[in-house]
């Protein structure tokens, strides 16, 4: 009998009974015969243990971030767990349970995902928090679309920098194919935020700026939201790495409308990609044109506080082909996970570490710059991401920090043809000095 | 089911307490820089025994499949193996960074070309992109891989989507997000789509047909060959909801019907869990001649060596990096315990749960259509010769320690109660749950009271959603 099936043979003989059918096989006669029953060539059943060793096998084939001091960040970033984080939101009743319809049995992810908004808005210094998208790239789409919604679909351009995760762009035009929308900005790396200001038009629906941007800049963003809004369009801000936000100005300060980010970092661990998640925030006065579910506060028919999904008349289940999005099932565990690692860390622990990100990058950053052929290039403040000019192609370079136990950072030629040579190096609170040692010792002996 | 509230983590707060611990700092200071610099935020904090009881309190708040029976139609609720949580935590597939170089990550590669070889041949499709992170973002690709083929053909005037009547809510509205009309087809009285009204809307403006096979009706569409090739036969595709593709694993393969793009899902067909809301994971399988257009990127294997590509004329990135990475191998995992003919045995035992299963709740609950079943049906709710509501009748099931079925859904039954029992049900469970029905029905001419104001076991009563969202509270004010 396959694993996980409960019904014994005399269980199916007293069911068919039952149900007056003489076989399992004539309950599929509404099938067309001919297409009924293919061969499936699947390797056959194996054990669990075997399972097991198969898959730490394929494990084995991998170089981790457990064993290699890792210097790569652009999107996706290296930080530590807690362990009571993982130990509860592995808890059956959060992890085997449905999106919460039924309020009254679900309280504990509604409350749960309560606290992710509110702890969020903290963050990001914004009014709403919804509760997830996918990741950050899709949230950043979402946000664009919703920008073209506010204008009631009469601005139909979205101005978006060229120091926006080059992925997050690519998705961006996944969303929104074809000549319905135009996309710019972005055609060229040397365009600055003040060329950015001047394309916004009566036509511009927003600008999409990432703040710090995909090479670690702070951005000056003084007059940016003021500029924004002079145009009638919304300001749209990735506030990637999210733990920037423990130590740098929040959006919500600047003036953003809309912001999304990638809230990976936050418990999430890396997983070679996925889950992430997809935060997205804005003000109380465009919550109607929202993407995602949202979590709202009431009282049951005694008075007593309560929470359930709420403003779904903004969502495809009931308003089907005029909804504000086709998101359904988002990453609800993974919001949990995000709101639960900063209840962890708390008021003192986010900032406190992204102070150790700051200070270990900024030292990285010093000590590479002192390399004799090796420069530091990044223009400004930065957060724990910096641009370092190399010798020799990131690949070749990276080949060899392999060889001695680092990850190398991000090879930003792979995406901007003139950033020749130029390494995207980040670092977080899982880099101590000997490894940033190291990294610079190894540099230099390649130079 | 805890039954006492939880304050908020917020409430528990107390300036100064902590939970977390840091190394010291080993490098020199840098100044910040002021003018960048905020306030902190307004974060919580508290011990982490603070910490630890208030997510086991609020965890034991939830009903879940860990803890009870779930026959929440159209959701696949079947039991999560926890094998497959051990393999998504083995460090060597979890420590590993998207954007390492390949050959860094050869494993990653190899589970990911596995698993869609493995899909490839349950559905029949020529190719598999594992990117989308949902059901509806593989509906959302499935459009745009439409739109991309009649465009690449210059085929341009094709601008409405056929979608039948019972479908799910995400169909239109993917179809709207990827700019086309939606014209809705009715059903017959079969539950089937009305063929002579799909025929009329046939014409060299469809995009295509979106087909939920079996039906939210939980019925095998019985003309699925000849609507298929209807719309064949004017040009456009059928893109396939693979969302009850529970009940056909082993059974049938979508292309072979005539399906040319459909999307999986993961967290329902192979157990990857919900996790109340996600992460999902929405593969998207195509013919060959679609293939070209996939999103990406997937796994190629060339030699003994894997990479990743981008399809010729992909209609591009759905979501950064490869996907939802962690689904992948959960679901992998699952494929590998049951084997061919463990597939075909939890399609052959989900059917004959939910038909049994009918055959018990119909007296007191008529389905809406009287047909052999695949996976699920859908009964009415309501109780004729009372005021008893499908709502009234799913809120006191949450009493008996059942959740309740998808109620009001879908839209074409009037108080539905879809009903998706799943294959790792015993029959014990499933007799539990049908007496707790007869009982209800019982209790709706006898006290309708208990129900109106059911649920009565659980933490909150009713909830007042009228209010929430008239003047809605979604953060904490402090």
């Amino acid at each position: 009998m396959p694993p996980y099936l409960p019904q014994t043979a005399d269980d199916q003989q007293v069911m068919l009974e039952t149900i007056g059918f003489q076989s399992v096989e004539q309950l599929f006669e509404d099938i067309p015969a001919e297409h009924r029953y293919p061969e499936l060539n699947l390797p056959q059943a194996a054990s669990e243990l075997e399972i097991l060793d198969e898959l730490y096998g394929m494990a084995l084939k991998n170089s981790t971030t457990g064993c290699f001091a890792t210097f790569i960040g652009a999107g996706a970033y290296n930080h530590f767990v807690p362990s009571a984080v993982p130990y509860l939101a592995g808890r059956g009743e959060f992890v085997t349970a449905y999106t919460p319809y039924q309020p009254e049995v679900s309280q504990g992810t509604l409350q749960a995902i309560f606290e992710y908004q509110s702890m969020v808005a903290e963050l990001t210094g914004m009014e709403v928090v919804n509760a997830s998208h996918y990741d950050g790239a899709t949230s950043m789409a979402e946000a664009a679309i919703m920008s073209i919604n506010v204008s009631r679909g009469k601005r139909r351009k979205i101005v978006v920098s060229p120091s926006v995760h080059p992925q997050y762009r690519q998705v961006l035009r996944t969303y929104l194919p074809g000549e319905q929308v135009e996309i710019t900005g972005d055609e060229d790396l040397s365009t600055g935020l003040d060329d950015l200001k001047a394309m916004l038009d009566e036509n511009t629906a927003c600008l999409i700026v990432q703040n710090p941007d995909f090479f670690g800049q702070l951005l000056e963003v003084d007059d940016l939201a003021e500029t924004v809004h002079e145009s009638g369009a919304l300001l749209v801000v990735v506030a990637n790495p999210i733990h920037s936000l423990g130590l740098f100005k929040p959006p919500g300060d600047y003036g953003a409308d809309i912001v999304v980010a990638e809230g990976q970092p936050l418990g999430a661990g890396l997983n070679f990609g996925g889950p992430y998640l997809g935060i997205f925030a804005s003000n109380m006065k465009y919550v109607r044109q929202m993407p995602g579910r949202l979590v709202g506060e009431t009282v049951d028919t005694e008075g007593k506080r309560g929470y359930v999904l709420t403003l779904s008349p903004r969502e495809q289940h009931i308003r089907r082909e005029k909804a504000t999005s086709n998101i359904c099932t988002n990453q609800g565990l993974v919001a949990l996970i995000a709101g639960m690692y900063l209840a962890y860390l708390g008021k003192s622990g986010i900032k406190e570490v992204a102070e150790l990100c700051y200070h270990r990058a900024h030292y990285a950053a010093k000590e590479i710059d002192k390399l004799e052929n090796y420069k530091v290039i990044s223009p400004g403040p930065f957060f724990n991401e910096f641009v370092v000019q190399c010798p020799q192609p990131v690949e070749e370079i990276n080949k060899i920090l392999l060889e001695k136990g680092i990850l190398g950072g991000y090879d930003l030629e792979s995406d901007y043809s003139e950033a020749k040579n130029q390494m995207l190096v980040c670092v977080t609170e899982l880099n101590d000095r000997a490894q940033i040692d190291k990294l610079v010792t190894v540099l230099s002996e390649i130079a | 089911m805890r039954k006492q509230l939880e304050a908020l983590i917020f409430e528990l707060s107390s300036p100064g307490r902590k939970a977390f611990t840091l190394p010291g700092l080993d490098v020199p200071e840098t100044d910040l820089p002021e003018s960048y610099t905020r306030d902190q935020p307004n974060l919580p904090e508290v011990s982490e025994l603070d910490f630890v009881r208030h997510y086991t309190h609020l965890s034991q708040m939830n009903f879940s499949i860990d803890t009870v029976f779930y026959p929440l139609g159209s959701c696949t609720m079947k039991y999560n193996p926890k094998v497959n949580e051990r393999a998504a935590s083995i460090e060597g597939l979890t420590h590993v960074h998207p954007l390492q170089p390949e050959a860094t990550v050869q494993g990653s590669l190899e589970l990911m070309y596995k698993l869609q070889e493995a899909l490839k041949e349950i559905s029949g499709f020529s190719a598999i992109s594992l990117q989308p992170a949902a059901g509806a973002h593989g509906e959302f690709a499935g459009v745009l891989i439409m739109r991309a083929y009649h465009e690449s053909r210059g085929d341009e005037k094709r601008t409405k989507i056929l979608i039948p009547d019972s479908a799910h809510g995400t169909n239109p509205a993917s179809s709207a997000m990827s700019g086309f009309s939606v014209v809705e087809i009715p059903s017959d009285e079969r539950g089937n789509v009305d063929l002579e009204a799909l025929k009329q809307e046939c014409d060299s403006t469809v995009v295509g047909l979106m087909l939920t096979n079996p039906n939210t009706l939980g019925l095998f569409e019985e003309q699925v060959l000849e609507v298929c090739e209807t719309i064949h036969a004017c040009g456009g595709l059928v893109y396939g909801d693979g969302a009850n593709l529970n009940a056909l694993l082993g059974i049938t393969k979508p292309a072979d019907q005539g399906i040319d793009v459909m999307h999986f899902n993961l967290h329902k067909t192979f157990t990857t869990p919900h996790g109340g809301g996600g992460p999902g994971c929405g593969p998207v399988g195509v013919t060959e001649e679609l293939a070209p257009f996939l999103p990406g990127p997937y796994s190629i294997n060339e030699g003994d060596t894997y990479r990743l590509d981008m399809p010729e004329k992909s209609i591009g990135r759905l979501k950064s990096f490869c996907g939802n990475y962690g689904m992948f191998i959960r679901a992998y995992t699952y494929i590998r315990m049951m084997g061919p003919d463990g597939l075909r045995s939890v399609a052959e035992n989900a059917v004959l749960n939910a038909n049994y299963l009918k055959a018990k709740v119909s007296p007191f609950f008529p389905v809406a259509v009287d047909r052999t079943c695949m996976h699920e049906f859908v009964s009415h709710g309501d109780v004729p010769g009372t005021d008893v509501i499908a709502l009234d009748v799913a809120k006191r099931l949450l009493d008996y320690g059942h959740h309740s079925p998808t109620n009001y859904f879908p839209l074409i039954v009037h108080d539905a109660l879809m009903i998706e029992p799943t294959e790792t049900e015993s029959k014990e469970t499933l007799d539990n749950f049908a007496e707790a029905l007869e009982k209800i029905h019982q209790e709706a001419h006898e006290e309708p009271e208990l129900l109106h104001s059911a649920p009565h076991i659980t933490p909150v009563y009713r909830l007042d959603e009228a209010t929430a969202a008239r003047k809605p509270v979604l953060c904490y004010k402090g």
